[in-house]
């Protein structure tokens, strides 16, 4: 049993990539047979910019390696001062949420207003 | 000796702005998107460098001559670039990995030193390329060295492709007359240390990535006194057919 064994249950859950990747079933990114046309595997690049905090997403790539794919990320997605930090993540190792449970995931959140900060009085004098 | 830094802007202007065509010809033809951009964004550098250093020789000419000018209305015999920057692609991806690696190992060098120099223009020009060069390098050694030690093909075909283009090295470290004077004065770095760091250079990466060092001789330059190879003119008439046509045409 070897690792590739033991991720294959997620494979039908990968990102398809791009920005606002969702999982699409039956279209797992990212290796074997599936990788790009070239047969190399599938990247997802996160860029942290000049001013910010975390890194975001900002798309993906085609790379061998992550060598590669860190180079191809800095040409692609960083050639206009986007950013000051670059990570790649094979995208085989994205687990991500399923649009078939959106509704068990997400919708509880909907009703629930008194988790948003917005019922406290603000004393007069506070600089918000 | 403002006459000679006027050759030594024109030479080291040519050098980037003829190879900065030759990878800008790479437009929408390289085996990868990633490397489309990455070899244009590597053009676009070179450019950038051309345009800082053709404008200085005007300043240094006095003759009111731009940056478009010493671009697009001399002729192929006026043009002070070395033989290797004009050297044709021949849509080998391998070729333009070798030609960049010895280039770029080249320019790291010599904007290292240079940014040295006594002469503050080129001081400034060298130390704000250093940083674009040094990853122009990074990326032709990354590929040199995975072509080189990929497949018995690829690493069949950049040991050709090596062996081609080494005849053309030789070039980019003669001294003459003008960089004699120039290395006296403080301003332009000493080919000869120029070639020993090159030398280390080259073979750590040629090591890494299991190719021979060429035997083969090399050339003497013809191209700082604008002898060039039938290649030059094919592309000055492509890189210039438009400025001619309508001249000072803009975006």
């Amino acid at each position: 049993m070897s690792n590739d064994d033991a991720a294959a249950p997620a494979a039908a859950l990968q990102a398809a990539g791009g920005p606002g990747a969702v999982p699409v079933n039956g279209v797992p990114a990212a290796s074997g047979e599936d990788a790009g046309s070239d047969g190399w595997p599938l990247f997802e690049v996160f860029v942290r910019s000049r001013r910010g905090l975390s890194h975001n997403h900002v798309g993906s790539l085609h790379a061998a390696d992550a060598e590669m794919a860190l180079h191809s990320a800095r040409d692609v997605y960083t050639r206009r001062q986007e950013g000051v930090s670059i990570w790649v993540v094979p995208s085989t190792a994205l687990t991500a949420s399923s649009p078939d449970e959106k509704d068990a995931f997400f919708e509880p959140a909907a009703d629930k207003i008194y988790r948003h900060p917005t019922f406290y009085n603000v004393p007069g004098g506070v600089q918000m | 000796m403002s006459g000679d830094q006027l050759s030594y802007a024109l030479r080291l202007g040519d050098d980037a702005l003829i190879l900065s065509h030759r990878l800008a010809e790479w437009s929408s033809k390289a085996p990868q998107l990633e490397d489309d951009i990455a070899l244009t964004n590597i053009a676009l550098d070179l450019l950038g460098q051309a345009r800082s250093f053709l404008t200085y020789a005007g300043k240094l000419e006095g003759e009111n001559r731009d940056e478009d000018d010493f671009a697009y209305l001399r002729r192929e015999d006026e043009f002070r670039s070395c033989l290797l920057a004009e050297q044709p692609n021949n849509d080998d991806f391998g070729l333009a990995i070798a030609r960049q690696l010895l280039f770029a190992t080249y320019q790291l060098a010599l904007y290292g030193a240079l940014s040295a120099s006594s002469d503050e223009t080129f001081a400034a020009i060298a130390a704000k390329a250093v940083k674009e060069v040094s990853y122009h390098r990074e990326y032709a050694a990354t590929w040199a060295i995975r072509l080189g030690d990929g497949t018995h093909e690829s690493g069949k075909r950049m040991q050709q492709s090596l062996n081609d283009l080494w005849r053309f090295t030789g070039e980019l470290f003669e001294a003459d007359e003008v960089t004699g004077r120039l290395v006296s004065a403080g301003i332009a770095p000493d080919p000869d240390l120029l070639r020993s760091e090159w030398d280390r250079d080259i073979d750590a990466v040629l090591a890494e990535a299991t190719l021979e060092r060429p035997t083969s001789n090399v050339l003497p330059g013809t191209g700082r006194s604008g002898r060039h190879s039938e290649h030059l003119g094919y592309l000055l008439a492509e890189m210039q057919y438009l400025h001619r046509l309508h001249a000072g045409a803009t975006w």
